[in-house]
């Protein structure tokens, strides 16, 4: 019946979405699945090297809205898994070169010969975050276990309810659980309870996604990490398998109450 | 003892961070500052007043939420009334 559009968001910049987007496509890719993402942050591109596709682009996401190319043109194949592809984000435009529609357009002809679209948005609530989240069929928000990171989410989801989208499902990176066990940081139930959404993941804070985005090589290709590990379960949600959270983050009673949640697909209390 | 302890190291930042978090949403999601709601809490009490005798001080104005729906809850005490019958 065709691809899924997935719409990674946040408000706030800097909390993850390159990342969230690049490892959850490798990750669905390896399982198999076709998987195109989008790199819906003009100006500031930035998948590509996450990716480490920078050296192939040729065509970006401008070039094919304005029509100098093929939609086909402007895929890059990914080097180590079949079925990835990107389309790059222009580096000298801005985000007033793509509309909403354009965006559903180029999805449209992407969603019968795929199974995933996952679009990176750019930080914000203006242009750029219009273009990413118009042809979404789910939005997944980042935020860091942070006041300010958690209150712009908010506001995203505030946002995503009146375009009249399904509520969109969080996810929770860069938790240190020693932190949380100090009562130094929110923990997943705090920022649930305050936002009132769906947890699809928490991934913890790992030195390994620096080093794999330095090398650009997403770090859900092999489960040797806990923030690697933390991405292919989110995948795995995705694709409807129930998965418990993880062990890191079920250290304490509610969070296992909160993981048999998530499997079963339900509403946080 | 000990879970007076472990409980005392519960009441980390964490808990300040959840807290103000839920007051500051609140008011993003109502579109509705705190002062705002002074401001709507002196004219209700001057409205009320015109036909009904409060209880000024004991007046309180605030947003509530259950959820993700928003309540403005206004609680008007009514003035002692003095000259009730015996
Ligand atoms: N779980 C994590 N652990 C450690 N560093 C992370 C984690 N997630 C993201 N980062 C780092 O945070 C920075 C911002 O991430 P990025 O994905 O570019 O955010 P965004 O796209 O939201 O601006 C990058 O340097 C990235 O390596
Ligand atoms: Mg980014």
């Amino acid at each position: 019946m065709g691809a899924k559009v997935v719409t990674v968001t946040s408000g706030k910049g800097g909390v993850g979405k390159t990342t969230t987007t690049a490892n959850i496509a490798a990750a669905l890719a390896a399982a198999g699945h076709r998987v195109v993402c989008i790199d819906a942050d003009i100006g500031l591109r930035n998948l590509d090297l996450v990716m480490g596709l920078e050296n192939r682009i040729v065509y970006d996401l401008v070039d094919v809205v304005e029509g100098r190319c093929k939609l086909r043109q402007a895929m890059i194949k990914d080097k180590r898994v079949p079925n990835l592809y990107l389309i790059p984000a222009a580096q000298t435009r801005d985000k007033t070169a793509i509309s909403p529609e354009d965006m559903i357009e180029v999805t449209a002809q992407l969603r019968r010969d795929n199974d995933w679209i996952l679009i990176d948005s750019p930080a914000g609530i203006e242009g750029g975050f219009r273009n990413a989240l118009a042809p979404a069929d789910i939005v997944l928000i980042v935020t860091n276990p942070e006041v300010s990171a958690v209150r712009d989410a908010d506001r995203i989801i505030g946002l995503v309810e009146a375009e009249e989208k399904d509520p969109p499902k969080l996810i929770l990176n860069r938790v240190k659980p020693d932190m949380v066990r100090r009562g130094e940081m929110l923990k997943a139930e705090d920022v649930l309870e305050v936002l009132a959404i769906e947890l699809i993941g928490v991934v913890p804070e790992d030195e390994q996604v620096l080093t794999a985005s330095n090398r650009g090589t997403p770090l859900a290709l092999d489960g040797r990490s806990r923030a690697g590990r933390a991405f292919q379960a989110i995948a795995r949600r995705l694709m409807g398998e129930q998965v418990p959270l993880e062990e890191f983050a079920a250290e304490d009673g509610f969070l296992r109450r909160l993981s048999r949640k998530v499997r079963t697909g339900g509403q946080p209390a | 003892m000990i879970l007076d302890w472990l409980r005392g190291r519960e009441r980390g930042s964490a808990r300040t961070a959840k807290e103000r978090l839920q007051f500051v949403l609140v008011h993003d999601r109502a579109g509705v500052s705190a002062s705002t709601l002074e401001a709507l809490k002196d004219e209700l009490i001057e409205a009320i007043s015109r036909h009904v005798e409060i209880d000024r001080e004991g007046v309180s104005v605030s947003l509530t939420k259950d959820r993700r729906r928003q309540r403005l809850v206004a609680d008007i005490p009514l003035a002692e009334r003095r000259t009730a019958k015996h």
